[in-house]
């Protein structure tokens, strides 16, 4: 199992299975109260409206968000993730094509 | 933040949403529709839950029990929502909740989780730091008070069903509510009474 | 593993979670989180029966697997923390192995 004072995570550990992850382990918990925005409200209800439409299920919306390289999962905010995942997740599904999305 | 953090995301949110209404796929009036629904619930869901389990015996039997059906007796439906799990603090257990692995939370009863919630900080740490996150809250636990933190991994989401506080005797439902915020719902926080006529704060 | 129709862990049965990596292997979606991996804990109740989601996450047939609530000790998890202070986890039963009295001890699990 990983040492806890490496702040490199073993290769075995996904992006987003942060449980106790090092990296964060002494960062303060931003305090942002702040109700989602104008986009996150948005992205919320499309994903809400697909999922009732059976085109998407919670599952692979976190899965999509999971494939997401680190890099970009650490730097997107939290609703540009889910914006990352459902257009992957349309795309794979043959529901819209990339060009139709230029 | 829940703001984007690229400029070009609202267009590509634009050109997704032009591109599934032009299929007939969503209209505006959904969108508008979803959002306005989501607006609807709210933290005082949750808390005149737990309010009422404070003054009636059998409620708080069903809460404990049925988290789902006691949601659904006070009017929220539930169909098609994640089954609802409560969890009782007692005298010397202190629950909190997390979802380490993405964002999981009783939306249904407690409304949109805030962002620090869905944070890499608050989801690393939760589980293995639950105290330094309590006393960022100004909580502090009671001495024997163990901490239980729940990570939300499947399909259940938990809301903590907290020590009615000392001071409220003869309190009602209303009253009771005011005391239980969210983050008392989540459990970083503890309800406290405030004297009558003393300032908040 | 446990094949459905078996009777399933028992509240207070001493479960070991699968130290198992599918990570290696290619794409997944699991949701039994890497701090779990190999460690002993206690199961509190089974919580129902849902499909997998590591099915349903690759849109593939998704078998009903058992879900329970396993209660473990923080500090073997981290080596570090505070005597008494606990994780609840939901762990679907294809993760978890019964575990044997030489897991109870290490657990600390009371008697």
């Amino acid at each position: 199992m990983s040492d806890p004072s490496r702040i490199t995570p073993s290769p075995s550990v996904a992006t987003h299975d942060l449980g106790g992850a090092p990296r964060f382990r002494c960062a303060p918990v931003e305090r942002d109260e702040a109700p989602p925005g104008a986009f996150g409200k948005r992205v919320d209800a499309l994903r809400q409206l697909l999922s009732q439409k059976q085109l998407l299920t919670v599952d692979e919306l976190r899965r999509g968000i999971e494939a997401i390289p680190a890099d970009d999962y650490f730097s997107l905010s939290y609703y540009e993730r889910w914006l990352r995942s459902i257009t992957a997740l349309m795309i794979e599904k043959g529901i819209v094509t990339e060009e139709e999305l230029r | 933040m829940s703001a984007p953090v690229r400029s070009d995301s609202p267009g590509k949110l634009a050109a997704l949403i032009a591109a599934l209404t032009a299929k007939g796929i969503v209209t505006e009036d959904e969108l508008e529709a979803s959002e306005a629904q989501t607006d609807r619930a709210s933290p005082e869901i949750g808390a005149r839950m737990v309010a009422r389990a404070w003054l009636d015996a059998a409620w708080r039997r069903l809460l404990l029990s049925d988290g789902t059906a006691a949601a659904e007796a006070i009017g929220v439906s539930m169909a098609g929502a994640p089954p609802l799990g409560v969890l009782e603090d007692t005298a010397r257990r202190h629950h909190l909740i997390v979802c380490t692995l993405c964002s999981c939370y009783p939306r249904a009863v407690l409304g949109y989780p805030p962002h620090w919630y869905k944070s890499f900080a608050y989801r690393a740490r939760a589980v293995r730091d639950p105290r330094g996150l309590l006393a960022e809250w100004g909580t502090s636990l009671a001495d024997g008070v163990e901490v239980r933190v729940v990570d939300s991994t499947a399909d259940y989401r938990w809301m903590v069903l907290p020590v009615r506080p000392a001071g409220t005797e003869g309190w009602d439902e209303d009253r009771l509510t005011a005391l239980v915020t969210r983050d008392v719902l989540v459990g970083v926080s503890l309800p406290q009474a405030i004297p009558a006529g003393a300032e908040s704060g | 593993m446990t094949a459905p129709g078996d009777a399933g862990f028992a509240p207070g049965s001493i479960v070991r979670v699968r130290n198992d990596w599918p990570e290696r292997s290619g794409p997944c979606h699991v949701r039994t989180p890497h701090y779990l991996r190999g460690r002993s804990g206690t199961v509190q109740r089974l919580l129902g029966r849902f499909p997998n989601p590591e099915d349903l996450a690759f849109g593939r047939p998704a078998p009903s697997r058992a879900l329970y609530h396993v209660l473990f000790e923080q500090p073997p998890v981290w080596q570090e923390g505070r005597p008494g202070d606990e994780l609840l986890v939901e762990v679907f039963e294809h993760w978890l192995e019964p575990a044997g009295a030489e897991s109870r001890a290490a657990t600390g699990a009371a008697s």
